[in-house]
């Protein structure tokens, strides 16, 4: 009986074989896409005298921890762009989440007479922008936010599309007839709100929290445009301005103990690398629930009303 | 009159609920739709602020478009963006599908979550690391290609001023970061596919290749058709981070490089030229509402739960 069984699940499978080969050409693509990130920390812990020598190396001649020991003593620098970057991060998805949720709900519910005309205001967005130089114009000298904090912060905090994942979240998982007995027992559309429709729609929220919360660790490009100030760089974008020359960390160190001959001897190509893997740890540790909710949030914005 | 003021009181608790939004998208998305004014003027930036700026710069009509259209920079952006996002797309789509097919069909479910797990990663990493990444294999006189020629005794390649090679690295970089992500799209629709079909094509005597030609991409070919739809809508808006941070802004690559959203910027930042970057602003916009409404128009005609709006 076992026998057959483990026969009929065979059958339904490709053969043997096949298998074989389907687990070695996804198993390469898998090891391809992770393969640089551990090059790099390979890369990171390598001695900066052997670099210069052999090159980037699978196995260094020499290992070191000189990279990090620079890193965490002379970084400052790196410190504050942490700190710059949770605290836009932080503040950002908190903003956009209040913004979008709200937004959504009053465009999902039919009671709400400008609704069509929300929808349209939104959607609008999607189809057509002014570009890249009037919105800089705007933002830098209409609203003055050059080097601001909220020019990290504010660009990115709506986007018509989330809106329209989360209103098609609302109206698919929040019965219309909840709602409907709320207000007959004299709830109000705020009091709705709150303790009714987001609580049912908390895996919505947690997907464009997430979609959010990525966005802001991960982008470069509005300090590209807007911020000047080093106390203001954050993490991603001081890692571009390092690219060219260590010297910014140099010129932003508190650390006067760092004499000249120090400064030469400072481990240029490592310690960027170990930058660029203290950058990327904290997307490893979130990873599980970034992929959790990612897949979840596609299934959902696959739905539409 | 009285009435509109009734319904906006009717309505308030709605209505304070969109303002937050409703003033984010009119400064941020409409008051910029303003700005693109700029581009039929003579730009002269002002001390005295955003409109005055704009009110006080010479209006020169089409000058700006002609002379964009006058130089090469125009076909080449144009050319770069157009086939770059059509590679993208294409080699893109029959590979993240051949991906989710293969894993659909893998025996053995949990290696099939570490190797999706693998695979999703680029997509979460900025392009200023995947920058990196690609300088740690690119470099001149540190990187792994060149030592790997090395060993070949052949010559070390100067990766970044060779512009011949890097339609095929950015084409290969973009196809390492997208591929994870779009082949889970394509795999959650794979699994939605009813199990009965293919016990009927067993029963049949149907083989595995011809299961999936005859059920698994059939039914797989809408979402396929909208996702591509919705992509060449998008056709003409070029991913600034690959074509910035990849090449490390490398002047001698510009001619491969070169997109419409990187010249954009280079105008803004580098060269000045702020009424013709504007100019090349508001083509990207206009012809990309073009292609935008006939793509959704057709996403529409097939599936109209698929389309934007």
């Amino acid at each position: 009986m076992a026998e057959l069984a483990r026969k009929s699940k065979d059958f339904h499978n490709v053969s043997r074989g096949w298998n074989a080969v389907l687990h070695l050409i996804a198993g390469i693509f898998s090891f391809l896409c992770v393969f640089p990130f551990i090059f790099v920390v390979i890369i990171s812990f390598t001695d900066e005298k052997t670099l210069a020598t052999d090159g980037y190396r699978l196995i260094p001649a020499k290992w070191s921890l000189e990279a990090y020991r620079f890193v965490f003593e002379s970084g400052d620098s790196l410190l504050r762009s942490y700190g710059v970057t949770i605290l836009i991060t932080l503040v950002g998805t908190l903003i956009s989440l209040v913004m979008i949720s709200l937004y959504a709900y009053a465009i999902s519910r039919k009671s709400f007479r400008y609704r069509r005309f929300f929808s349209v205001f939104a959607i609008v967005t999607m189809l057509f922008n002014g570009g890249m130089i009037p919105t800089y114009m705007v933002v830098s000298q209409l609203m003055g936010l050059k080097d601001t904090l909220w020019a990290l912060i504010l660009p990115l905090a709506m986007n018509a599309f989330y809106i329209m994942i989360l209103r098609t979240f609302y109206s698919t998982s929040v019965p219309e007839a909840i709602i409907e007995s709320a207000r007959i027992d004299g709830a109000g559309d705020f009091y709705i709100f709150l303790r009714i429709v987001l609580p049912l729609s908390l895996p919505g929220l947690a997907t464009i929290g997430l979609f959010s919360t990525l966005g802001y660790w991960n982008d470069w490009f509005n300090a590209l445009l807007y911020i000047d100030n080093p106390d203001l760089v954050p993490l991603q974008s001081m890692l571009m301005r390092i690219e060219s020359s260590i010297a910014f960390i140099q010129q932003n160190s508190q650390n006067s103990s760092l004499s000249l001959t120090a400064l030469q001897s400072i481990p240029q190509d490592t310690s960027r690398m170990a930058m660029v893997v203290l950058a990327t740890l904290p997307i490893i540790f979130a990873y599980p629930f970034f992929q959790r909710y990612f897949v979840q949030g596609l299934t959902v914005g696959a739905v539409k009303e | 009159m009285a009435a509109f003021f009734k319904n906006l009181v009717k309505n308030k608790v709605m209505l304070f609920m969109v303002l937050p939004g409703a003033v984010w998208f009119f400064f941020f998305s409409y008051l910029p739709l303003v700005g693109t004014i700029t581009a039929f003027k003579q730009y002269r930036f002002s001390r005295d602020g955003f409109w005055a700026s704009i009110v006080r710069s010479e209006w020169v009509g089409w000058d700006n478009f002609k002379f964009l259209f006058s130089t090469n920079d125009a076909f080449t952006i144009t050319r770069n963006t157009l086939f770059y996002n059509l590679a993208f797309i294409f080699i893109g789509l029959v590979l993240s599908v051949a991906m989710a097919i293969l894993l659909s069909e893998l025996v053995g479910k949990t290696m099939a979550k570490v190797y999706q797990t693998g695979m999703f990663l680029p997509y979460f990493l900025s392009w200023v690391i995947v920058g990196y990444f690609a300088f740690s294999f690119l470099s001149m006189d540190r990187g792994m290609i060149n030592q790997i020629l090395g060993w070949f005794g052949m010559e070390r390649i100067n990766w970044y001023s060779e512009p011949k090679y890097w339609p095929y690295i950015l084409v290969f970089v973009n196809l390492w970061k997208s591929i994870g992500y779009n082949s889970v799209v394509y795999l959650a629709s794979i699994m939605g596919i009813d199990k009965s079909l293919y016990e009927a094509a067993m029963i049949d005597g149907a083989t595995k290749w011809q299961q999936i030609r005859n059920i698994t991409v059939p039914l797989l070919s809408p979402i396929i058709i909208i996702m591509t739809l919705l992509a060449v809508g998008r056709i003409f808006y070029a991913d600034f981070g690959l074509f910035y941070q990849v090449p490390r802004d490398s002047g001698t690559l510009y001619q491969v490089t070169n997109v419409i959203d990187t010249y954009v910027y280079r105008g803004l930042k580098t060269t000045g030229e702020i009424g013709m970057s504007t100019a090349a602003g508001l083509y990207q916009s206009v012809v990309g509402f073009v292609l935008v409404m006939v793509s959704n128009y057709v996403v529409r005609k097939i599936d109209k739960d698929s389309a934007l709006f």
